[in-house]
């Protein structure tokens, strides 16, 4: 599985458990718009953490805060290489 | 008929013909109590102990028992060291009590006397000695404090501090085997040992080498009839296949916090034991028992007039009562009480309805995103799920909120393979628990099954330094 349909996956998996309604995963969503809040973001980060093995926000010195879906995927890709 | 007022360890021995038969079972020795009227476990007459400040680091927890019968009354200051104590500490442990004998046995390897001249060895095969002779002078018990890292931390108690929830009330009952899972030099253990020599019974030894299983079965030979232990010490004994070997009357939790699982599966396998818990903690002494066989306890206790006074501030259990620690001991110790002669607990309490619930350590809390979370809080509803025996619940770093809330859960029927197949369900399920109970920040956000937790030297869950 590619790291962008892990993520969308796990990001699914967490809006269901937490009980938020999402809206779809494109590349220019807005994380703020996305519908899910920060407790949402703590976990979801916790699972890639675990399952790609990286914490792209915790990881690097200067850590940027992802504006988008595609800039949260685009920082653990960058993360992963 | 008890006596008035206990004036030293004795007093329980010396009273009547009923003595005959009690006994102190040790794993490999044992010790009937009556003969301690006319024998003495010490290489030492018991008058060259008189007024001294004795350090009592055996590495057995029979000896440590013949040692605080024959010396209560007589040394000055009784220092009980419990087997966990790192060697490196004990320069500054002889230091803060000012010891001036140490007392070991044969099963410890080092016979240092860390520069004291006076050394005694305590030994479970008693020789012949004429009665002892004394008028009892009150012996200072000094107890280590649990749960701290670092330099140990101790705290001077009474005997009638030590034995104020026990001697009230109570009937002298010779038939009684008292067994628990504590080591007795520390004070949940040492409240058993001083009970099972006030009840006129007998009391059966843990030993930490020994298997659980073993200790079970000598429990169930020996006919314990009270038992107690840590609700973590109990979680564990119903995972043993030889939980069944002993069939005690009442059983008692004490130490952390008994939540309503393991009341009610301790009630339900050991049917018809009583099931109690109680609260005390080695500064603030013995609160309360609750007998009711509900978690928590009636909030009507708070602010109640009587021996034990408790108040509540900022969530946190205050006890007033003769049955505390005096002070800490060593110089510039802090102060135990606050100006009015109350100890602060640390432990936080959470009224629901007419009753308390304990809600977690003071320090213990994880802060997810500003909102606060007590493990034990979230422990007792994922503990609820028929399948779990215990769990642990302990932050994650979060580069997010901080922190979040992830927990490792021991199943019911870890290694069995339908355990492992069922998992993902039972993961859901005890998710849906917690959903159910909880408020969003406190679920876990990651639930990992694991064979084991790590249960500390004196019972309770090892939990990670938040």
């Amino acid at each position: 599985m590619t790291t962008k349909l892990t993520i969308t996956a796990e990001i699914e998996k967490v809006a269901a458990e937490q009980n938020v309604r999402i809206a779809p995963l494109a590349d220019d969503l807005n994380l703020l718009d996305s519908g899910l809040d920060s407790l949402c973001f703590a976990i979801l980060v916790a699972r890639l953490e675990d399952c790609l093995g990286v914490d792209p926000f915790t990881a690097a010195d200067d850590v940027t805060f992802p504006v988008t879906l595609g800039d949260f995927v685009q920082a653990y890709e960058n993360a992963a290489r | 008929m008890p006596p008035a007022e206990v004036r030293w360890l004795r007093d329980w021995l010396d009273d009547n013909s009923d003595d005959c038969g009690r006994q102190l079972f040790g794993r490999s020795a044992q010790v009937a109590l009556s003969a301690l009227k006319r024998g003495s476990s010490l290489d030492v007459d018991l008058a060259t102990l008189q007024g001294r400040s004795v350090l009592v680091a055996t590495g057995d927890q029979l000896t440590a028992a013949l040692a605080l019968i024959e010396l209560d009354g007589v040394a000055r200051r009784l220092t009980v060291v419990p087997p966990d104590v790192p060697r490196a500490h004990f320069a500054a442990v002889m230091a803060d009590a000012a010891i001036d004998a140490v007392l070991s046995d044969a099963s410890t390897q080092d016979h240092e006397t860390f520069g004291i001249a006076s050394r005694v060895i305590c030994r479970p095969q008693l020789r012949p000695v004429a009665p002892a002779r004394f008028d009892p002078q009150p012996t200072e018990w000094v107890l280590f404090t649990s749960g701290t890292t670092g330099r140990p931390k101790m705290v001077i108690h009474s005997l009638a501090g030590l034995t104020g929830a026990i001697t009230r009330g109570a009937n002298r009952d010779s038939g009684r085997v008292w067994g628990t899972f504590y080591d007795i030099r520390r004070y949940g253990g040492l409240q058993i040992f001083l009970r099972a020599m006030h009840d006129g019974g007998s009391l059966v030894l843990s030993d930490a080498d020994e298997p659980v299983g073993d200790f079970l079965k000598r429990l169930g030979r020996h006919g314990v009839t009270h038992m107690s232990g840590t609700p973590s010490h109990w979680r564990r004994l119903l995972m043993s296949p030889s939980a069944r070997a002993m069939s005690p009357g009442y059983i008692r939790l004490s130490g952390e916090i008994a939540d309503q699982a393991i009341l009610d599966s301790l009630a339900a396998f050991y049917r018809p034991a009583r099931v109690g818990h109680a609260y005390a903690s080695t500064e603030a002494g013995v609160g309360f028992d609750v007998d009711d066989g509900r978690e928590g306890f009636p909030a009507s206790l708070i602010g109640a007039p009587g021996d034990v006074e408790m108040k509540v501030v900022d969530g946190s259990l205050r006890i007033r009562s003769p049955r505390t620690a005096i002070a800490y001991v060593g110089a510039g110790a802090a102060p135990l009480t606050d100006t009015e002669g109350f100890v602060d607990t640390g432990d936080m309490l959470e009224p629901i309805g007419e009753r308390y619930h304990f809600a977690g350590r003071k320090g213990g809390i994880i802060n997810v995103g500003g909102l606060k979370v007590h493990p034990e809080e979230v422990e007792a509803v994922i503990n609820r799920h028929p399948q779990v025996r215990m769990s642990l619940v302990r932050p994650r770093k979060s580069p997010i909120t901080g922190a979040i809330v992830v927990a490792e859960v021991v199943l019911q029927d870890e290694g069995k393979p339908e355990g492992a197949a069922r998992s993902g369900t039972l993961r859901d399920e005890i998710l849906g628990l917690c959903r159910a109970r909880l408020a969003q920040h406190k679920v876990p956000a990651m639930i990992s099954f694991v064979p084991a937790l790590a249960v500390a030297a004196s019972g309770k869950l090892e939990r990670p330094h938040a």
